[in-house]
């Protein structure tokens, strides 16, 4: 995931002779973006005017404030490229994106942490209170909510598991076969598949208890029981196992790609060497797909930690909470119990467990790929 | 395969026995992962045309095994019989399809559109906002990747209650936007860096403006990972449940949430379930098989030097 630096003849930022825009238009740009930053300003405060019945002119929900939102930021983009000319054009490429995930990302966010705060049931009739660190100190004490944070941990252990597999796929996919493009067709086919058309297909059918194909299979092997979601430790390993089934082309695809731009030379010399297949392997081969292989497996990791679709469908956590994600977990408490301050607060502690988790995640992938090579 | 070297020819002739091994070794392989691929998509399909016995005795194979009924068809309003006439569930499904159809494409367009204008800008121009310079901006996008969307979910559900916003397709559309966003941006900057920045200068000497140049000069020859960017933020939106089971409730449903509501009911009808959730698959199974080499051109971007 290394950021790729900047083409060193990108052009510079400055090019354009600023003296070419005539102070009128410069003064008409700044008159914009002020009148249009009022503007918003204005929309805001009226609102939140109203809503407290300071006031009462006012409308009746904030859907104002994001038509005034779009309005300046319009507003801002026009002024940059009166008042900046070539450079504001310049910025009109990033403006949109960068207003669209702010306004998308930060408020909520910040929104989220001022909810996780307060305790709120939308089911009952006091409405929001704020209460402090209260649902913090819930939350430490609460044993599901740890058992969901031991369960992401498993779930991502099984990442190494479905990375072999998916390596083992990638070499076989690049050995010398035949209808090449027909297996990698079909390899490919369960990440297409939405996670909970699989939950049924494969959870709640393939899997079931009495007449379900998987079962009749356990039952012939010598299993008497096959009842996959029952107790905790099978039920955890079906989800595996399920989710596993739909994200292992993800990582097969990208270890394909690393091994087609393998050069061919190195194996070839490998093999004037003397060195077996199973050496060439472990030798040539692996360390060399290293940092594809990193890549893939932190993607993998980042698409497991939000793993929620497949249990919600399947065991809804169960049983007893056992296969719970954190994000399930915190879906059934919003869902079952409308506990949205408590359910704000596990979200934004598992937010920023994620954030240390994937930053020290980055640092030592990296520091682990250099060692190596 | 010609004879390159002595050592190599020598073992490749020596152990005829061993190559046939490994040749079906590879080809067992990649069978049996196929029928593992397959299967339960073969099973899904099946099912949709069997009826109470066949399933609790487990047919598997139509015709020998069972014989097919339309009998899951008919009670989604698809059968032959039953298309011409009224079906409540089928105005329901296609509904639910058609918010599908509309929130992905919808989402992946706008992603498309604001995500390969930033990553054009971040390829080929200097920012700077105080202390936010372009490697910032690009770690700030793509940072959005990490963050799950359980931290989202219950303050936009608050927040689109107070905008008006639950249960739209537009409310559903700009969050899925935010979540194709990052990975737009990442194949998009890897497409922008591939183009020689001498192309636009060019086209700058010849008096075209920077967006003259953007339009006529670059888009086209970027156009192939735009397709694949497109695509792949389409098969994300299509398969997003999270978001789409807490902000919709009767008039934004996707087909997810539809064949989640229908699992979750006891005693529910094998057929008509395995007919629901082939219909569900089936848009995604046909793009899968059709524009793979995109699906794979914008999963690789970037991973490979």
């Amino acid at each position: 995931m290394a950021d790729q630096t900047l083409p060193t003849n990108a052009w510079p930022a400055n090019a354009a002779p600023s003296d070419l825009i005539s102070p009128g238009r410069k003064r008409l740009g700044r008159a914009l973006m002020a009148i249009a930053t009022l503007g918003l300003l204005a929309v805001i405060a009226v609102q939140i005017l109203y809503k407290t019945e300071v006031d009462t002119i006012g409308f009746e929900t904030w859907r104002p404030v994001v038509y005034a939102y779009v309005l300046w930021g319009v507003a801002l983009g026009v002024g940059q490229v009166l008042t900046r000319g070539e450079d504001g054009q310049r910025a009109l490429f990033l403006l949109p994106a960068l207003l669209f995930t702010i306004a998308m990302v930060i408020f909520p966010t910040l929104f989220g942490f001022y909810i996780a705060l307060t305790d709120w049931n939308l089911s009952s009739f006091s409405g929001r209170k704020f209460n402090g660190l209260d649902n913090f100190w819930q939350m430490l004490a609460d044993p599901y909510y740890r058992n969901a944070l031991f369960n992401m941990v498993l779930y991502v252990l099984a990442v190494l598991v479905e990375y072999v597999i998916a390596f083992g796929l990638a070499l076989l996919l690049n050995a010398q076969i035949r209808a090449r493009k027909f297996f990698r067709v079909v390899f490919l086919m369960p990440l297409m598949l939405s996670p909970v058309a699989v939950s049924w297909m494969i959870g709640k059918s393939l899997m079931e208890y009495r007449f379900g194909p998987a079962a009749a299979l356990a039952r012939q092997l010598g299993w008497e029981n096959p009842a996959f979601f029952s107790n905790p430790i099978t039920a955890r390993i079906s989800i595996m196992v399920l989710d596993a089934w739909t994200f292992i082309p993800f990582m097969m695809i990208m270890l394909l790609a690393g091994l087609q731009a393998m050069s061919r030379e190195v194996l070839e010399a490998a093999r004037v060497d003397g060195a077996n297949a199973w050496q060439t392997f472990w030798q040539v081969t692996f360390p060399l797909m290293l940092p594809v292989s990193v890549t893939a497996i932190i993607l993998r990791i980042i698409f497991k930690l939000k793993l929620a679709d497949i249990i919600i469908t399947v065991t809804s956590g169960g049983p007893g909470g056992a296969t719970d994600s954190v994000s399930s977990f915190i879906y059934r408490e919003y869902r079952d119990r409308s506990n949205v301050g408590y359910g704000t607060m596990l979200a934004m502690a598992y937010l920023i467990i994620i954030i240390v988790f994937v930053t020290w995640l980055l640092k030592a992938a990296n520091r682990f790929v250099r060692n190596v090579n | 395969m010609s004879v390159q070297t002595t050592d190599y020819a020598a073992s490749e002739i020596r152990s005829p026995a061993s190559f046939v091994a490994n040749r079906v070794f590879i080809y067992g392989a990649l069978v049996f992962w196929a029928f593992i691929c397959l299967f339960p998509i073969y099973w899904t399909i099946t099912t949709s045309f069997k009826t109470a016995v066949d399933v609790t005795q487990g047919h598997l194979i139509p015709f020998v095994d069972f014989q097919p009924d339309w009998k899951g068809w008919r009670s989604l309003g698809l059968s032959p019989d039953s298309i011409l006439r009224t079906s409540t569930v089928r105005d329901e499904f296609i509904k639910r399809f058609m918010n599908s159809v509309i929130t992905s494409i919808g989402a992946s367009s706008l992603a498309i559109i604001i995500g390969s204008l930033a990553a054009y800008g971040l390829t080929r121009y200097r920012y700077q906002f105080g202390w936010f310079k372009n490697q910032d901006i690009s770690f700030f996008f793509l940072s959005q990747l990490i963050l799950p969307p359980v931290v989202l979910a219950l303050p936009f559900l608050v927040l689109y209650r107070e905008v008006g916003m639950l249960d739209t397709r537009v409310g559903l559309i700009l969050l899925y936007t935010l979540m194709v966003l990052p990975i737009v941006i990442w194949i998009m900057r890897d497409q922008f860096n591939s183009i020689p920045v001498e192309l636009e200068e060019a086209a700058l000497v010849d008096g075209l403006s920077i967006w003259g140049a953007f339009f006529r000069i670059v888009m086209p020859i970027a156009l192939p990972g735009m397709v694949a960017a497109f695509i792949l933020a389409m098969v994300l939106c299509w398969n997003e449940y999270f978001f789409a089971a807490l902000l919709t409730s009767t008039d934004a449903k996707t087909i997810p949430v539809m064949v989640a509501s229908q699992t979750g009911s006891q005693g529910i009808n094998w057929w008509s379930m395995a007919a629901l959730a082939t219909a569900a698959i089936t848009p995604l199974a046909v793009i899968g098989i059709a524009l793979e080499r995109y699906l794979i051109m914008g999963m690789t971007a970037g991973a490979v030097k």
